[in-house]
């Protein structure tokens, strides 16, 4: 069938091919001590990867997202009622809230005003587009894209419009990985607004990350909130991470207040604090010191 | 084959071009599924969708079809896979091609059954993959994962496999039969 082909002898043939596969199985023990003993390859295929496919998805997002909505609006139509009801007796709610909040920030201001409080730097952030899952079956993670000349560095916030959603791990060209607060290596210090007690918010691969470490004596509360505490110098103080709840085992844990299971847009901020670098192997930073740029 | 006495058309380049195409069916198909599950469809248990259509669609190519199903293409797949998740780089190329060795060790005897062995024989390789996943990642990552991802991705596959194979099927007597050049 092919007489260009080199002709081998049959049972040369058929000794080849039988070692073929434990030959890959055995390059696959390969990849995988090799991936641990130099995790910048892998992550550079992947970011490599997903530079091409994060402008490919940004598209496909678009209809997709709008097929998602209709289906969404159509469920909505039933409910319509009820949840009429619901946002009404809520505004109310907020609109107290609403002046409580201005007369708190008016006294705030005049508080610092009079103490000669030194003013946190406003920071600076970008806004990216999630494109796709970047988790897998073991992880909880995000694919933003990010467009080519972006300012995204490795270590950055991320934030939806509601709380914390997690921290810039990987970069590509185009796109970036977000590391969100529910992957069981997210580890966040965290204080418990009420009792101003520190505590560790570590990820679990679940819907809500757990409490833990917390200092002895104060017990989280049910419903307490959970903001960022600004220990370690990775996060600033006070970003809003969720409420305390408790589970079934009786575990406190956390319900985020980012929507993480229906992450559109996510702000990038730039704290400029540089107290933990990414995740991940040193060997990165000073191989290509400037690849972040 | 060409053996047989018959008339066939000739052999011109157009005809090898078509043979060729319709061997690397296989491969590519699985390629772009792959892809197409890795798309932002906002489905819920989407990662563990894509691990099985890998695991499906490598097992049934290498049972119906070994011959465009070889272990170097089994191999790449399982690295576009592995990049494509974000897993422990390694996890997923071995993952398929412990599944592609079974499906070909076990080939001579399950390409004989009825469609319901082997989907029972593929709800087996499912779990053993799964657990075999879930093993190497919790190994790699120095963690103790919850199993229950891996469970799910088992019964998802176990779920996928009689939709998928049918379409398979199809495209197994039609676009993948390089006879039919």
């Amino acid at each position: 069938m092919h007489p260009r082909v080199i002709r081998l002898s049959i049972p040369m043939r058929q000794a080849l091919a039988k070692l073929t596969l434990p030959v890959l199985i055995a390059a696959a023990f390969g990849m995988m001590l090799l991936g641990k003993a130099d995790a910048l390859i892998a992550e550079r295929a992947r970011m490599a990867l997903a530079d091409a496919l994060a402008p490919i998805y940004g598209v496909l997002s678009e209809p997709l997202g709008a097929v998602r909505r209709t289906v969404d609006s159509t469920s909505e139509v039933f409910t319509l009622y009820a949840e009429n009801t619901r946002l009404r007796a809520e505004n109310e709610k907020l609109r107290q809230w609403q002046s409580v909040a201005l007369a708190l920030d008016a006294e705030n201001a005049t508080l610092k005003s009079s103490l000669h409080w030194i003013p946190d730097p406003a920071p600076s952030y970008v806004t990216a587009r999630v494109v796709a899952d970047a988790g897998g079956v073991y992880a909880r993670a995000v694919l933003l894209s990010t467009g080519p000349n972006h300012a995204v560095v490795k270590g950055q916030i991320a934030l939806d419009e509601r709380g914390l959603v997690g921290r810039v791990t990987e970069l590509g060209a185009r796109s970036a990985r977000v590391l969100l607060i529910t992957d069981i290596n997210s580890r966040i210090p965290v204080i418990l607004e009420s009792s101003r007690a520190r505590a560790m918010l570590t990820g679990t691969n679940g819907n809500r990350p757990r409490l833990m470490y917390w200092s002895e004596g104060a017990i989280p509360a049910e419903g307490e909130r959970v903001v960022t505490s600004a220990e370690a110098n990775v996060f600033p103080a006070g970003l809003p991470v969720g409420v305390v709840h408790y589970s079934a085992s009786h575990v406190p844990e956390v319900e985020p207040a980012a929507r993480l299971d229906r992450l559109e847009v996510v702000r990038l901020f730039d704290y400029g604090l540089r107290g933990v670098v990414a995740p991940e192997s040193p060997a990165s930073r000073t191989m290509f010191p400037d690849r972040r740029k | 084959m060409n053996k047989l006495p018959g008339i066939r058309p000739r052999e011109n380049l157009a005809r090898q071009l078509d043979k060729l195409a319709r061997r690397g069916f296989p491969a590519t198909s699985t390629a772009l599924l792959l892809l197409l599950a890795a798309a932002p469809l906002g489905l819920p248990g989407q990662a563990e969708l894509q691990a099985s259509v890998a695991l499906v669609c490598v097992f049934f190519w290498s049972l119906f079809r070994p011959a465009s199903m070889p272990p170097p293409v089994v191999f790449l797949l399982g690295v576009l896979t592995d990049l494509l998740d974000f897993a422990p780089p390694g996890v997923g190329v071995l993952s398929l091609l412990v599944v592609h060795g079974f499906a070909m060790r076990w080939r001579r005897i399950l390409v004989r059954q009825g469609f319901l062995l082997v989907w029972l024989a593929f709800v087996a390789v499912a779990a053993g993959a799964a657990a075999l996943q879930w093993l190497l990642t919790s190994l790699l990552t120095f963690h103790l994962l919850p199993p229950g991802p891996g469970v799910f991705q088992a019964a998802i596959g176990a779920g996928l496999y009689p939709a998928l194979a049918t379409l398979l099927t199809r495209a197994h007597q039609t676009l993948a039969e390089p006879e039919q050049a």
